[in-house]
């Protein structure tokens, strides 16, 4: 059932959200502190484990896939209730700030990609891999 | 036919949510047709989307005086909810259904040096920037740094610091501006800085560090890469809100001298 996937996808997040939390609390800071970034761990972990003995049914499947495939449209949403204006109007300071560190980062991209090894096989696992919609 | 826009307003803002998936639907849809017809998918219908959603928080915040963009109009509040963080996280952790683990593990030590970097990065910049403007002490210095981080660990470090509230809100709209343009440029650089394959994703994910524009940018660029670059972007925050008030401060005041 749908349910069971959405009910796998809730759990990872909030067992993720209560794990990034208590690291703030352990490191003394009042943020979540990679919760997501455990949650999206946790989901890869189980959901492969529950698929290879054979625990996702394509209903199950369905439950998570929903979610992944409405992203964008709530990216969207989420852009359209940015406060835009208080960016726009926070001073030259600001921008300039923001702009310049955005074109830095920007350039750092290519020069750190270089470290390690090449990425070959990881591009081509990408070709063949898909998520959600192929919007 | 102002008692008929009552009456259909009271509709829309009591299922607000229901409101805000047909409006977003529409947006979605126009813009995908703008990507196709206008732009003959030069441009991404996701990026136009995202735009033109941009577009409307501007609008919003224009005529209702408020921080919600868009959602900040009765009727419309339910794009707040679709767009808060609550249904962001779920549906981002949701993308990385299906990814495989070791892909992540191979990227494990250049995602670390780019999350060190990007936080380190950006205080730096930030920083200069704010001594060149005439903030000269260590706090504020730090505190605008920390806006060109993300715009939470500007005011997260200004107030652990004591920064003035002036200067947490340039830290703010520092990391608001950084948000914006990395949900709007990451298409059109896409292709200059390698932004094509899992492992450039999460490194961008780690310099870029905010959530929002990481999510937005990937989106618009290539939908497969999004698990990767929001993954490491989530730790950005966190990181920066831990350095900033005590390494970083540490720093800057070892260097500017108050």
């Amino acid at each position: 059932m749908a349910i069971y996937g959405t009910a796998l996808l809730s759990l990872c997040l909030i067992a993720g959200l209560i794990a990034g939390k208590l690291i703030g609390l352990a490191i003394g800071i009042d943020a979540n502190v990679g919760g997501v970034g455990i949650a999206m761990l946790l989901l890869i972990l189980i959901s492969g484990r529950l698929q290879i003995s054979g625990f996702m049914a394509k209903p199950t499947q369905n439950g998570v896939l929903f979610w992944s495939s409405i992203y964008i449209p709530i990216v969207v949403a989420m852009a359209a209730s940015q406060n835009v204006r208080a960016a726009l109007s926070g001073g030259t300071a600001a921008i300039i700030a923001g702009v310049v560190v955005v074109i830095a980062s920007f350039a750092m991209v290519p020069l750190i990609s270089r470290i390690g090894q090449s990425n070959d096989h990881l591009k081509s696992t990408l070709e063949s891999a898909s998520t959600g919609d192929d919007a | 036919m102002n008692e008929l826009w009552q009456a259909i307003e009271s509709v829309l803002t009591k299922y607000s949510l229901v409101t805000a998936f047909a409006v977003v639907g529409t947006i979605v849809w126009i813009s995908y047709g703008i990507s196709a017809k206008v732009t003959r998918h030069r441009m991404h219908g996701s990026a136009i989307a995202i735009l033109v959603g941009l577009l409307l928080a501007c609008i919003g915040g224009v005529v209702t005086d408020g921080e919600k963009g868009i959602a900040d109009i009765e009727c419309l509040a339910g794009i707040g909810l679709m767009g808060g963080a609550m249904l962001r996280d779920f549906a981002i952790v949701a993308t990385a259904f299906g990814v495989r683990l070791d892909e992540f593990l191979k990227t494990g030590l250049s995602g670390v040096v780019s999350l060190l970097a990007g936080v380190l990065m950006s205080f730096l910049i930030g920083a200069i920037i704010a001594y060149g403007f005439g903030y000269r002490d260590a706090v504020s210095m730090t505190t605008i740094g920390g806006g060109a981080a993300t715009y939470i660990v500007g005011p997260v470090t200004g107030t652990a610091l004591g920064a003035t509230s002036e200067v947490i809100a340039l830290s703010v709209a520092a990391g608001l501006v950084k948000s914006m343009l990395v949900m709007t440029l990451t298409p059109f650089v896409a292709k200059w800085i390698g932004l094509d394959n899992p492992r450039s994703a999460l490194i961008f994910g780690g310099l870029m560090g905010t959530t929002s524009g990481v999510a937005g940018g990937l989106a618009a660029t290539d939908e497969r890469l999004v698990p990767y670059g929001a993954m490491t972007a989530t730790f950005y925050t966190g990181l920066g809100c831990l350095l900033g008030p005590s390494v970083i401060f540490i720093v800057i005041r070892a260097i500017v001298g108050t």
